[in-house]
């Protein structure tokens, strides 16, 4: 009943092409954004900033930007974990050769050099379309673990084959390394994510997003109005990878504090397309549905049981997780094939007339 | 036909009789003497597939020009060279007076021209308003910081268009689905959107590939007023490909007929319809 646009009136262009244009969804926004920053860190514990919030905004902002790519764009892509690798591994380089340098700015440069590789491997979407493409991107993933993996330049030569997270500090304050709290880490990534979450809603309601959607939708029409395809999807590779560039090295700086080549396997590509898809192909709200479905439920199964007492074999509860996962997946596929944004704006739709529906 | 333009004809006509005994056209004043395109010599094929042999014919500047011939003809061929889906064997294209190089169809649209499908090639997954503002790509200049932006420039930018955009949907009379996704509009109403989308990108050449093929007879009305109207109002040099013989008659100021490829006929809708080869293409030969 408090949900409703009556008597919200749009009197210019401004006002009607503005993101949340019902003044309640402002309001809730805010109040969202509020409670992240400003409460959130302090009330709650470690394990919830380490084990849910920090990897959720980490695999949300990796979702926005595969969401960009294939939800937007129409590009299917299975190379995120690589792009991801980029990021990490570029970040590390930059942070170990030039220490002064301001963390963020290692990261921002990183997702820079992601971008460009994002770019070459972005070629073949010129001809290739679909599934084959998937499989094209393919390459991306293995030739850039392999490359990580092999070449000792990346990893500084260090015996362990592995990339740790120096102390750094911004402000005065350690916000990567052993010693950064979780509270800190968690706001640097909540910062990061909430500006570029911004940014890729700007991008999508602008003549970018459009030209992507129209590449999507129809790539022939697409052309024959004076969008460039090439040039269209090159863009929405280089821009996803910067996301994903990004999204890896707060993996490894903000959250892990060390990783090998082995947390940008392909599982982690599979994990964020499977965020995108059930959060909503062509949502920037369901990237982050989608990253709180999948970074969420497993801690949930995992922690349930015991919430209701029942005690039971270690394996036997991973297994029935893994399980119980799937055939989550399925059900939410089935019950609603665009995603958990669909079920939310729905939802919304049902609001707006409740208690009076027609 | 529209009915409107039936009592307009039939308004006109004592003041026609005079002048001879000639059935009035659309706009019998009308004169063209600027060439926008000229097509010479135009030949076609997809491996021995011969899609047009020699085909040659102009469109001037600001007139309404029918392209038919039955099924197969090469008349969807034909529009598909004109906006550079394909590169013809031999001929040239001269376009504003400049012979054309190959070339990708993007290119046209930069160079004003503009289009509708056969079968509706709307981005289905965008709303009404998305689409139409797709037209106006072109002509947004904002680099990718601003778009990221989303403010001071690209903004002002963004709703110039729009005023543009909204300028389309009030003539076409589609307000009331400005937010609504394509998708789910019905086959007319798409139709009618995706000359919307093409009347965005203001081109200076118009190609309609049957823009009434599967309407009845309002949307049919409809559709021929609007097609008047932006020739009108606009001044768009219209191109286009239709079955309904009657509309055609009644739109155009000239008509081409192709038939397998080649040109058969060429002129007014008067001198089309008593061409003895477009009969014999349209009803077959007669025996006996």
């Amino acid at each position: 009943m408090l949900y409703r646009e009556t008597g919200q009136f749009k009197i210019s262009y401004a006002a009607d092409q503005s993101v949340f244009p019902i003044a309640q969804d402002r309001w809730f926004i805010a109040a969202a954004l509020a409670f992240a920053f400003l409460v959130v860190p302090w009330i709650a514990n470690e394990y919830m900033l380490q084990a849910v919030l920090i990897p959720l905004l980490i695999f949300s902002m990796a979702a926005i930007g595969l969401n960009l790519l294939v939800g937007y764009a129409g590009q299917l892509s299975l190379g995120t974990g690589g792009f991801m690798a980029v990021g990490a591994y570029m970040t590390y380089k930059l942070t170990t050769a030039f220490p002064d340098l301001n963390i963020i700015v290692a990261f921002l440069l990183a997702g820079l050099v992601a971008a460009g590789v994002g770019l070459v491997f972005g070629i073949p979407s010129l001809r290739i379309k679909g599934f084959y493409l998937a499989v094209a991107t393919l390459a991306s993933q293995f030739f850039l673990l392999w490359l990580f993996n092999k070449v000792a330049w990346f990893y500084n030569y260090n015996s362990s084959g592995t990339i740790t997270a120096p102390p750094r500090e911004m402000f005065g304050v350690v916000v990567t390394g052993p010693t950064a709290t979780a509270e800190v880490r968690y706001t640097v990534a909540l910062s990061i994510v909430v500006v570029f979450a911004i940014i890729a809603k700007n991008l999508v309601r602008g003549r970018i997003g459009r030209s992507w959607m129209a590449v999507r939708d129809m790539d022939i029409a697409a052309e024959i109005i004076g969008i460039r395809p090439f040039q269209t999807k090159l863009m929405a590779f280089a821009i996803s990878s910067f996301y994903c560039g990004v999204a890896g090295a707060m993996l490894v700086f903000l959250w892990l504090g060390s990783a090998e080549t082995e947390a940008f396997s392909i599982n982690e590509s599979f994990n964020v397309l499977f965020m995108v898809i059930i959060g909503g192909l062509g949502s920037i709200l369901g990237s982050f549905l989608g990253a709180a479905f999948i970074v969420g439920l497993p801690i949930f199964l995992t922690n349930a049981p015991q919430w209701f007492g029942a005690a039971m074999p270690i394996d036997l509860q991973k297994h029935i997780e893994i399980m119980l996962f799937g055939s989550m997946i399925i059900f939410f596929l089935i019950v609603e094939p665009h995603g958990l944004a669909r079920l939310w704006q729905i939802t919304k739709q049902k609001l707006r007339l409740w208690p009076f529906p027609y | 036909m529209t009915v409107t333009e039936v009592s307009a004809e039939t308004a006109a006509q004592p003041n026609a009789e005079p002048e001879g005994d000639g059935a009035p056209t659309a706009a019998p004043e009308r004169v063209f003497d600027e060439v926008l395109l000229e097509i010479s010599g135009v030949s076609l094929s997809f491996g021995g597939v011969v899609a047009l042999s020699d085909v040659s014919f102009d469109i001037c500047k600001g007139e309404i020009r029918a392209i038919i011939g039955p099924n197969g003809a090469g008349k969807s061929s034909m529009l598909n060279v004109i906006n550079g889906f394909y590169h013809p064997q031999q001929g040239t294209i001269t376009y504003k007076g400049n012979v054309r190089k190959k070339m990708r169809p993007h290119r046209a649209a930069a160079e004003g021209i503009a289009r509708t499908f056969q079968n509706i090639a709307l981005f289905r997954g965008m709303s009404t308003l998305d689409n139409i503002m797709t037209g106006r790509l072109l002509k947004m200049r904002r680099g990718l910081l601003w778009q990221a932006l989303y403010w001071g420039p690209a903004r002002d930018e963004e709703i110039v268009h729009r005023e543009f955009a909204e300028h389309i949907i009030d003539f076409l009379e589609i307000e009331a689905i400005r937010k609504t996704v394509v998708g789910q509009l019905p086959y007319g109403l798409q139709k009618r959107v995706e000359l919307g989308r093409a009347l965005a990108a203001e081109p200076e050449l118009l190609l309609l590939d049957e823009p009434m093929a599967g309407m009845n007879v309002e949307e049919k009305e409809d559709m021929s007023r609007f097609i008047i109207d932006v020739n009108d109002e606009f001044g768009t040099t219209i191109a286009l490909i239709e079955h309904d013989m009657s509309i055609v008659m009644d739109l155009s100021d000239r008509v081409v007929v192709l038939d397998y490829g080649r040109k058969i006929a060429d002129g007014t809708p008067d001198q089309v319809r008593a061409n003895p080869a477009v009969i014999e293409a349209y009803l077959g030969v007669g025996h006996g």
